[in-house]
């Protein structure tokens, strides 16, 4: 059965050479009833939607949709005034965000949020954060167990430069990097917490084609190389369509369509939010 | 004429002319600005961590050292005076972290820098209405006799003080610079949300630097309390910390550092030799002259991150 046939419940839609797989993935994250306002501006209204383990899933939507509004949700950021998220079988109604980096969730911002002073490798390092098991004692001695075990993060991270293909920036603070490569040094970060959900807030957003298009083979191999679950917010239709398992589409805080990107593709009320249509019998 | 000559020649005669007791003065001022580094330490872990600049670093000092010696009065032995002060100044923390940082997230530094100096009032008073205000004495026992090395006479106490000092500003560096937890205080001083979002809990390190602060306030209490007694003026000797940090930058430790003994070493030099030519005093403003030329060339100071705006 090829991909663009898939039926709008049908799970896995098959990416490059991974195996169409027959029974349903898991449901890594489950939204349910989430609403949020902020003052009398209702961000989000009784959304509801999953994300499967291993898939990528888009939330697409014109400005102010609120889809930023549901990724911070997400991580903790903010706190939905009702509604659940369940995480790994965990349900919160609300969660600290360094208790969500704890638990596996790591993300990117829409407007980088690096730590500027830092070098690229230091940047990354604080990504392994959630991963440093030794107490403060041991960390303020430098000794023993703590500097093994900083030299064990430090070969992860190398790994992941390598992957990155940063490796000529290594030392360089990244406040004086070019915008894509601090994308790319940021999404360096998110990995190395080794995430088991990784959210991107319009990853290629101000990048050129060929930014673009070195991201959008990052985000495919770490999605089929280290089997990480991604949650983006994208602009570029081309790229959500391409890249994505499904898509959830919001408008003015509200679900109007979730599904495989065909599916959403040929939804009348989609197509209507991004075209700015009115229905008057509605 | 003459006041050219004792300006320009007769210093660096004075010098040449007696390379041993230049050797005590640079030695002196050293051990002084060993003690400045320490004042500018507290400052700079602050800055770093929040982004504040706590204007209640001199009212920590100060009441550090009155709640060190209001225990001792009460007959507390110094070793438990001490643990007891760290205790006292560790719930300091807590309390600002829960009563105003917390409340405080992302808003501008200048709102933040407005909430420390309300800080510095509470503290002052809170300090005085607890232990009185009156001048007290401070004897932690450290002897201060002059030692003789080689013609060159220095005090014990200074001795002790800068050895104390130098070995807490070490360690202390060595632990921002080099330990996961350093990396944890830097990140969160660079961004706030990112730090949140790798994991990083700011109200830990909030606690932990306003902690280490607190700490750092004591020693300095101690050292300046037993040379000129525990009072108000106290609080006075964190000033000397901004020309030191003007000339360190306010977010580098080991600038904090050599930032201190430059202006110790600078300060006990043009007193002692330029003084006569001037009228004396020198020490009272040389740092803040030093640090306002150092302003006009190296704004970002010697260690400082470099201020780059991209137009």
């Amino acid at each position: 059965m090829p991909p663009d046939t898939a039926p709008d419940n049908a799970v896995a839609v098959a990416v490059g050479d991974v195996p169409l797989q027959s029974a349903p993935r898991d449901v890594l994250l489950s939204v349910d009833d989430i609403s949020l306002s902020f003052g009398g501006v209702q961000a989000l209204s009784h959304v509801s939607f999953d994300i499967r383990e291993g898939e990528i899933r888009a939330i697409i939507g014109p400005n102010g949709a609120g889809k930023s509004s549901m990724l911070n949700c997400v991580n903790g950021f903010y706190r939905p005034d009702s509604g659940t998220i369940t995480f790994k079988g965990a349900a919160h109604s609300e969660m600290r965000p360094d208790q969500a980096a704890r638990s596996g969730i790591a993300r990117t911002f829409q407007n980088i949020a690096l730590f500027r002073g830092m070098t690229t490798l230091d940047n990354i390092m604080t990504g392994r954060n959630t991963m440093m098991r030794r107490n403060l004692l041991w960390q303020a001695l430098y000794w023993g167990p703590a500097r093994r075990e900083e030299i064990e993060h430090r070969t992860k991270v190398e790994e992941i430069i390598d992957f990155l293909e940063i490796q000529a920036i290594r030392k360089t603070p990244v406040g004086r990097l070019p915008y894509g490569l601090q994308k790319r040094v940021e999404l360096g970060r998110a990995l190395a917490a080794e995430p088991d959900l990784l959210l991107l807030d319009e990853p290629m957003a101000g990048m050129n084609a060929e930014e673009k298009e070195d991201m959008c083979r990052f985000i495919l191999d770490v999605n089929e190389q280290l089997g990480t679950t991604i949650a983006l917010i994208e602009h570029d239709m081309g790229v959500v369509m391409d890249i994505s398992d499904r898509v959830v589409v919001l408008d003015y805080g509200v679900k109007i369509g979730d599904g495989t990107p065909d599916v959403v593709r040929s939804d009348q009320q989609v197509i209507d939010a991004y075209l700015g249509v009115t229905h008057h019998e509605e | 004429m003459e006041f050219l000559y004792n300006f320009f020649v007769a210093p660096f005669l004075d010098i040449a002319g007696s390379p041993v007791f230049f050797v005590e003065v640079v030695l002196t001022g050293l051990l002084t600005g060993v003690m400045y580094s320490l004042v500018a330490l507290g400052f700079v872990l602050i800055f770093k961590a929040s982004r504040v600049f706590n204007y209640a670093q001199g009212i920590m000092v100060l009441f550090a050292a009155l709640t060190l010696v209001g225990l001792m009065e009460h007959g507390a032995p110094v070793w438990l005076a001490v643990i007891l002060t760290i205790v006292v100044m560790a719930a300091l923390a807590v309390a600002v972290e829960g009563l105003m940082l917390r409340h405080l997230v992302n808003q501008s530094e200048i709102i933040l820098f407005m909430a420390t100096i309300g800080l510095a009032f509470f503290l002052q008073g809170f300090g005085e209405l607890v232990w009185g205000s009156n001048v007290k004495a401070l004897n932690i026992g450290i002897p201060d006799e002059p030692l003789e090395f080689h013609g060159v006479l220095l005090s014990s106490f200074d001795l002790i003080a800068a050895l104390t000092g130098a070995v807490l500003v070490v360690a202390l560096a060595l632990f921002f610079q080099k330990t996961a937890i350093g990396r944890a205080l830097r990140a969160v001083a660079d961004d706030h949300q990112a730090a949140l979002s790798v994991g990083i809990p700011l109200k830990t390190i909030w606690i932990t630097v306003w902690s280490v602060a607190g700490v750092v306030a004591l020693v300095t209490g101690i050292m300046w309390g037993a040379k000129s007694g525990v009072q108000f003026s106290l609080s006075l000797i964190a000033l000397k910390a901004l020309p030191v940090l003007i000339l360190g930058g306010f977010t580098s430790v080991p600038g904090a550092i050599i930032g201190g003994l430059i202006i110790g070493v600078g300060e006990n030099i043009a007193e002692i030799y330029w003084g006569p030519a001037i009228g004396g005093a020198i020490e009272n403003w040389f740092a803040y002259m030093l640090a306002m030329v150092f302003l006009l060339f190296r704004p970002q100071g010697l260690f400082g991150e470099r201020i780059i705006e991209r137009v």
